[in-house]
């Protein structure tokens, strides 16, 4: 078991002007489950890719406990890599299936028998050790496919988005038996995903990546709560954040014909720009009497809420096309009606303020 | 409604009953051809005289890796070709069916699993992960990130005395502007373990050659992986007085098939060192020659021996002097198309045209040694059909590995991943499936947060 730390690491592709990695500073505890997230291109496989021995380290160091591997082939780094491919071997047992990666290490029979006996017991599939796959549902089959990292009983985990390839369903149980086998384990994990909603449920922390650059690392919920800056903001929460821009005037921002409160403190951060971005989740909005007017486009029934789509209410015909469409969860015991206009109120410690020129969070 | 993606629509496929889960599909719409491992439904499916390979998978991978066969289909990589992907698939219930993927049945494949199997030779073994080498440095070369090299994903052509590999799964590959050495060092390690699965998986079914050891032909692979990229690549330093060097380089590099068209040269500024590197090389180097003068369109070492007897041609009939595109056509109706339009058409299906030649030439060359004259070819193209074709198995459409291992028979000869007959068995409680049926999914992604926040509460 061990810790994993990222110092200043750094990956220039060859002909490229911009790092994929730039000045990486990450330190994973031991133990922890690090989920790292971005859109494509951020960063996030590169990193892991570094940490593997996969990927050369240009600049500063990757760490491994207290051993320095930023040099060391990947063989030496006692890790063990999941991919999002795997394959059951429809001649060979269960128990082959798993540890068959052991064999080309020359790990000696009885040793590897007694690791593949201790990972099935881990999963749940002492019963099938001695059976052909073919018979295995998909999540039994997941499973085996786990349980090949796990015979490896390596220092750490790499998982480079081990779900992506699985249906809707078996994505969330797989993503839940994976989570729960992790703190069972207690082996250090680096888990690499597009998907935030997989980041956010499934990780102790949550870095997020973009252009190379990490954006922010924290438990979920704060990330949810603090995005640092309005790339963390519009990324984090499905669906995502309202970002609205609108004009500093004494008191607050202007959103439509709305003045929202923002406190003189939060203003004077903002050293003088004309305009600020407000953040505000779906859920934090109250229809009330005052508040931004919101012209209702759709409403989406979800059990005891709903979802209405809208846009700013005033706009012409031709401006609604364009306009940025404005999300809110509200109770669905009374549901406006399509068209009609409705007031969004939200509490002062629900709104997220962003600066504009740094694109960074002035509110607390 | 179902929809169709596709730069080649083949209309005859409209109509096929793509509200039926591809595993549920009435098997008057299907062949049961032999294939590798999958995590996917795959099944082969034929309309008229077309054979495709029909893939149920979820719709960003599917759409994902039909642009990526396009692409590989343009710079000209072996792959299978991507006929269209078919989305907004609902049952007969309304229920959403995940998208399938269609490529077209790559023609003369040979299933890697009879391939590999007891009483192969050797020399064809190291052929076979030859010609996998060659695939992996080719894809490399053009910037193919593959992510999952394996056998299942590999499809064998003869080529001559040789044979050529295809891609035929793409779904984990990234193309890039060029690979960085950890990209490449990434593929080989997914290489190394699938491979030693894929040996170990044969051997366990009793289907790989006693003498061939899993460990040893992933070693192979990989060191001659490594050869080969040091080849295309490597930079090579020598004096000013070893210029020859530079053309051996070109000419080692045409031997095995590439083409430079990028050589980076560098001399120190007396001249006395010589650094050379080849920058930009090209696959395909015989068969784009053939390909120009007779439009033939064949696998490389095919078009190796064919240039061959082109040439001996030509000096034969003593026309060193004359353009040799001229003679060329001379050459292809004069005795390429003479040697086809000798074999009956009802045999064609065991080989295919360039294959044949190939084959006709090796079998008049021993033909002419025993019997110490000069056979002519259509006598040996004669002699070839009565001694050696006849008695080969199709082989547009192979179908020898469906034949019963060991007289076992495949529970389903469409999906052999279902493994066989006398291995069914009753399936032991697993409560981790009454767990997870429990986890429903949570709609259309949306992140709950108000779980995510009682959790963290505990």
């Amino acid at each position: 078991m061990a810790t994993v730390s990222f110092r200043d690491a750094t990956r220039i592709y060859p002909g490229s002007d911009h790092p994929a990695v730039d000045k990486l500073n990450l330190e994973i505890g031991d133990g922890e489950f690090m989920v790292l997230v971005g859109p494509s291109g951020c960063g996030k496989s590169t990193s892991l890719r570094m940490l593997a021995g996969l990927e050369e380290v240009n600049a500063g160091h990757i760490f491994i406990g207290d051993r320095d591997v930023t040099d060391l082939p990947p063989k030496d780094r006692d890790i063990a890599m999941v991919f999002q491919n795997y394959a059951l071997y429809p001649h060979m047992t269960v128990a082959d299936n798993m540890g068959f990666a052991l064999k080309m290490q020359n790990v000696p029979k009885a040793e590897r028998n007694e690791r593949v006996l201790e990972a099935a017991k881990l999963l749940g599939l002492e019963d099938f050790l001695t059976r052909k796959p073919k018979a295995l549902s998909g999540g039994q089959r997941q499973r085996v496919a786990m349980g090949r990292a796990i015979v490896r009983s390596p220092q750490v985990f790499l998982m480079d988005e081990p779900l992506s390839n699985l249906d809707a369903k078996l994505r969330v149980s797989t993503r839940t038996q994976i989570a729960a086998l992790q703190t069972r384990l207690g082996v250090t994990t680096v888990y690499v995903t597009h998907d935030q909603v997989e980041a956010m449920t499934m990780g102790d922390r949550v870095a997020v990546m973009k252009d190379g650059i990490l954006q922010q690392v924290d438990t979920p919920l704060k990330l949810y709560d603090q995005p640092a800056n309005l790339f963390v903001a519009g990324f984090i929460g499905s669906p995502a954040m309202n970002l609205m821009a609108g004009k500093v005037t004494e008191g607050g921002v202007k959103i439509g014909d709305y003045l929202v409160p923002v406190s003189r403190e939060v203003l004077a951060k903002a050293k003088g720009e004309e305009t600020l971005t407000l953040g505000i989740r779906p859920e934090a909005f109250i229809v009330s009497d005052s508040g931004i007017g919101v012209e209702v486009a759709v409403v989406e029934e979800l059990g005891a809420d709903a979802f209405v789509y809208g846009t700013l209410a005033g706009l012409e015909d031709n401006e609604k096309l364009t306009a940025q469409q404005i999300v809110a969860r509200i109770s669905s015991r009374r549901p406006p009606a399509r068209g009609e206009v409705i007031r969004l109120g939200v509490d002062a410690e629900h709104i997220h303020v962003f600066s504009n020129a740094t694109q960074e969070r002035l509110s607390n | 409604m179902p929809r169709f993606v596709s730069a080649k629509p083949d209309s005859r496929l409209i109509p096929l009953p793509w509200s039926t889960p591809l595993a549920e599909w009435p098997t008057e719409h299907l062949v049961a051809l032999p294939r590798g491992i999958s995590r996917h439904v795959v099944r082969f499916i034929k309309v008229g005289s077309s054979v495709y390979a029909a893939k149920e998978v979820i719709e960003h991978l599917a759409l994902h890796e039909y642009r990526l066969l396009h692409d590989l289909m343009r710079i000209d990589t072996p792959a299978v070709e991507p006929i269209g992907v078919i989305t907004q698939r609902v049952d007969a219930e309304g229920l959403p069916l995940d998208p399938i993927l269609i490529t077209r049945h790559l023609q003369f494949s040979l299933p890697y699993r009879s391939l590999f199997s007891s009483g192969v030779r050797p020399e064809t073994v190291s052929r076979l992960l030859d010609a996998m080498v060659v695939l992996i440095a080719r894809l490399h070369l053009s910037g193919f990130l593959w992510g999952d090299v394996s056998l299942s994903n590999i499809l064998f052509r003869r080529d001559a005395g040789n044979f050529a590999a295809y891609l035929v799964d793409a779904e984990t590959g990234e193309m890039h502007d060029k690979l960085t050495d950890g990209q490449r060092a990434h593929d080989l390690q997914v290489a190394r373990i699938n491979l030693f699965g894929d040996f170990c998986d044969l051997q366990a079914g009793g289907m790989l050659e006693e003498s061939l050891d899993p460990l040893t032909l992933v070693d192979t692979v990989e060191s001659r992986y490594t050869e080969l990229w040091n080849e295309l690549t490597g930079a090579e330093t020598f004096s000013g007085t070893e210029l020859g060097r530079i053309e051996g380089r070109v000419r080692r590099l045409n031997a095995l098939g590439f083409d430079v068209a990028e050589l980076d040269i560098q001399t120190n500024e007396d001249s006395s060192k010589i650094r050379i590197q080849p920058k930009v090389v090209d696959a395909g180097h015989h068969s784009r020659r053939l390909m120009r003068l007779t439009g033939l369109d064949t696998e490389e070492n095919q078009a190796r021996r064919l240039l061959n007897d082109l040439d001996t041609f030509r000096a034969r009939t003593g026309q060193q002097h004359v353009e040799e595109s001229i003679v060329a056509h001379e050459w292809l109706t004069d005795v390429f198309e003479k040697v086809i339009e000798a074999v009956p058409s009802d045999l064609r299906a065991k080989r295919e045209p360039p294959q044949l030649f190939h084959e006709v030439l090796d079998y008049r060359w021993y033909q002419s040694q025993r019997e110490n004259r000069d056979v002519p070819l259509v006598e040996a193209t004669h002699g070839y059909v009565r001694d050696v074709l006849r008695a080969l198995p199709d082989e547009a459409m192979s179908q020898d590995a469906l034949a019963p291992v060991d007289s076992r028979q495949l529970v389903n000869p469409y999906d052999p991943s279902q493994g066989f007959i006398d291995e069914t068995y009753e399936r032991p409680y697993d409560p981790w499936e009454d767990e997870a049926a429990d986890d429903e999914a949570a709609p259309g992604g949306y992140l709950d947060i108000a779980a995510l926040r009682s959790r963290a509460g505990q």
